[in-house]
């Protein structure tokens, strides 16, 4: 396929394993994004770094993060009456307090996945006597498409289309991370789509305020082990600056049309990250005008306050301290068939990364 | 996080385009991307185009590992 | 004859007759068949039998490149054949929905009927049962078959050093079923590969006494069975990604969708254990049958990590390809 396989070739990717062992620079760099775990596992590329080089994995997974009273929420709607739930497959195993989607919809919930919020919209219009609402997760990739449906939903005059907001924008996590202090990172490989979207320039702050160098990346091996050396470059040359691996789809101010959309529906607002906590300015919530699309404000919501499993350790985990293999529960109680915490359900989770690719 | 597949525009009518892989085709929102034209290829995110691929930094991109120093 | 079905014609009187002699008879005639007695007598038989059932349910009834009716007669003579059996006979079960369109039952079972004539073997058997509206999704269809063993092929019998065979393109029906349902409104020109292999198996057996192992990729796809093989014969599979043909359609829809092609299914592939000595004499011998001309050597059987797969990628890495728990689902990240 057009602009990958070109990117794969296994002759470049050998060059390029082989100038990153020529540097002979020993680093610690943390791939922010669970797509680009994923892509490093898939592609066998910790096999072909040199021992000095760790790879950590970040809170880059929407899923993983979103907090359990939102999953909590989400289910909440499903067991009310007249209610279409549409949702990113990605959601529906991901284990709330004491359900999930998927076992929700085992027990009669209409409950549906969708490719795109446009879908559900459509699901909307040709259900007028149901509620539809969408549980809109993922980071500034995604957001943007829930956006412009709500745009669209407004336009078109669909008054039973809700969405339930649980977006998250990254930035603010990178800081957030750094600021706690509990690891030591040598460089940032920053999410390739998210910055389709935000642009390259979003990460100067980041590398600025903490001297930490940022390359920006695609998902496939060329990418990846291009923007590792460039990493390494700069760390052997003491520079930390932003540098954008991935010309082709990635221009400093991002894509402007997405973010104009973005800015229109949504606004910052603080957000609880599954493992994490809070991070100030770190989420997404409905400006005024875009209000009646709010599913909290449709459906009063009472939740209690999550309580996990006290030995699950995807926090610790998605804040790149701790890995899979140190969890007790890890590959013994908590697989893909019955996973405990988020971080081994989701697919692009680190434990679950772990555990499809890489158990001993 | 975020599969996004860059696919080629066929057809472009108002904010749609119809996109395609192989024999594979379907809809899309290219309201984030005034000006596409056919022939375009595009990284499709969640039934949306979120940005043009550039084919010269492609090949730009691909020179590098020789380049690499 | 009505136009669509009631629930009379499940009752076993008139009806139920009725609608045997004018749907069912026509295509399936023979005179094990035509007795309708309340057991079908086979045989003598002197050699073992191999066993098999299976019940169809799948959704949308029709779907490119097949329909239930075909479906439900393949599946059953392709476990027959992977098994090392010729399939002699089979039986089937319908229980149809109060209201569903007797020409779709037709259509149906004119399907099954020309699968059963492709794969050689004989309806001996049957059963209509109808139920009220709600009470089924259509049609779901069982059926059992029987065979005649002439090779002995299990699980359990691959062995290190054996080559690991595939016939062909993997994912083509479960992306194109999933395709059909339109949920998410992606269009292709894909069929399933939705096929009858026991013509494809006798070739094989023809050609060589040393296939040890042979199973059809159904649901769970290439991944799951690989792993079923290498726990059953406690072995290690290796796999090259680069030699398991994908469809650019399959391979697209599984990008756009975030799904594995390894764990797609299929309906007319195999993959056969056999011992490196004849795989090439295998492999030519698949290739002039309609449903093996894909066929290649995908990998091998060794020792080391018993019980699991390993797939060498395209770039050089291994990763194990694990068992999968339950049903892929499409995401976005």
């Amino acid at each position: 396929m057009k602009y990958i396989e070109e990117f794969g070739r296994k002759a470049d990717i050998l060059k390029l394993a082989d100038k990153i062992k020529k540097l002979n620079v020993k680093a610690s760099l943390m791939e922010v994004c669970g797509t680009h775990t994923m892509a490093i596992f898939r592609f066998g590329l910790k096999d072909l770094l040199p021992k000095g080089i760790e790879l950590i994995s970040g809170p880059g997974c929407p899923v993983c993060v979103t907090s359990q009273e939102d999953i909590d929420k989400m289910i909440a709607i499903s067991r009310k009456k007249s209610v279409i739930i549409t949702t990113f497959g990605d959601m529906m195993k991901v284990p709330g307090t004491s359900s999930s989607l998927s076992k929700e919809k085992a027990n009669g919930a209409d409950i549906r996945i969708v490719y795109s919020p446009l879908d559900s919209l459509d699901i909307a219009k040709g259900n007028p006597d149901m509620s539809v609402v969408f549980m809109g997760v993922g980071f500034e990739t995604t957001a943007p498409t829930i956006a412009g449906t709500i745009i669209k939903a407004k336009r078109d005059k669909i008054k039973n289309f809700y969405v339930l907001v649980s977006h998250k924008t990254i930035p603010p996590a990178m800081e957030a991370l750094l600021s706690l202090g509990e690891i030591r990172v040598d460089g940032f490989i920053c999410p390739g789509h998210v910055s389709a979207i935000i642009g390259s320039s979003a990460y100067e702050n980041v590398a600025r305020r903490f001297k930490v160098p940022c390359v920006v990346t695609g998902f496939e091996p060329v990418d990846i082990l291009e923007a590792i050396y460039m990493l390494l470059r700069q760390k052997q040359k003491k520079e930390y600056k932003v540098e954008n691996q991935y010309k082709r789809a990635v221009s400093k101010e991002g894509n402007i049309a997405a973010k104009n959309v973005l800015n229109e529906v949504f606004e910052p607002s603080d957000a609880v990250w599954r493992g994490i906590g809070t991070i100030p300015g770190s989420g997404l919530k409905l400006r005024g005008e875009y209000s009646r699309f709010d599913a909290e404000k449709k459906f009063a919501l009472k939740v209690r306050p999550a309580r996990s499993n006290r030995n699950c350790m995807c926090g610790k985990i998605l804040r790149g301290v701790s890995k899979p293999t140190d969890c007790r529960l890890f590959a013994k109680v908590c697989t893909p068939n019955k996973p405990l915490g988020p971080c081994m359900v989701s697919s692009e989770g680190t434990c679950a990364a772990y555990y499809k690719y890489r158990r001993n | 996080m975020c599969l996004a597949l860059p696919e080629k525009i066929i057809k472009i009518k108002g904010d749609t385009a119809v996109v395609r892989t192989g024999t594979l085709e379907h809809d899309i929102n290219i309201s984030f991307l005034p000006g596409s034209k056919t022939g375009d290829y595009v990284l499709v995110h969640a039934g949306f185009a979120i940005q043009k691929i550039d084919e010269e930094e492609a090949k730009r991109t691909l020179k590098l590992v020789e380049e690499l120093q | 004859m009505d136009e669509s079905i009631r629930l009379a014609h499940g009752g076993g009187g008139k009806l139920t007759e009725e609608l045997v002699k004018k749907v069912i008879l026509p295509y399936f005639d023979n005179p094990i068949l035509r007795e309708l007695d309340d057991s079908a007598v086979i045989g003598p038989i002197k050699d073992k039998l191999a066993f098999t059932t299976d019940s169809y349910v799948i959704k949308p009834i029709f779907f490119p490149g097949g329909d239930i009716g075909k479906l439900a007669v393949c599946g059953t003579v392709n476990d027959l054949a992977v098994k090392g059996a010729v399939p002699l006979y089979i039986s089937m079960g319908l229980i149809i929905e109060e209201g569903f369109l007797v020409k779709d039952l037709v259509r149906i079972i004119k399907s099954a009927s020309i699968a059963a004539k492709e794969s050689n073997v004989k309806l001996a058997c049957g059963d209509i049962k109808v139920v009220e509206r709600g009470g089924a999704d259509g049609i779901f269809i069982n059926t059992s078959g029987i065979g005649r063993i002439i090779a002995d092929v299990s699980s359990r019998k691959a062995k290190p050093g054996d080559a690991v065979i595939l016939s062909g393109s993997i994912g083509d029906h479960g992306i194109a079923v999933l395709l059909a349902r339109k949920e998410f409104k992606l269009r292709s020109s894909l069929k399933s590969d939705c096929a009858p292999l026991n013509g494809l198996v006798a070739r094989m057996l023809a050609v060589s006494k040393n296939i040890h192992t042979m199973r059809d990729l159904t649901r769970g796809g290439l991944g799951t069975i690989l792993n079923e093989i290498a726990q059953a014969s406690g072995v290690s599979i290796e796999i090259n990604e680069e030699k398991i043909p994908v469809k650019e359609d399959v391979k697209a829809a599984c990008e756009i969708l975030g799904l594995d092609p390894l764990y797609v299914a299929n309906e007319g592939k195999l993959v056969a254990i056999a011992s490196i000595r004849d795989a090439d004499r295998i492999i030519r011998s698949m290739k002039k049958n309609g449903y093996g001309k894909g066929s290649s050597i995908i990998g091998r059987v060794t020792t080391g990590m018993r019980g699991k797969v390993i797939l060498r990628t395209g770039t050089g890495g291994k990763r194990f390809v694990d068992v999968f728990s339950g049903e892929q689902l499409p995401r976005i990240c």
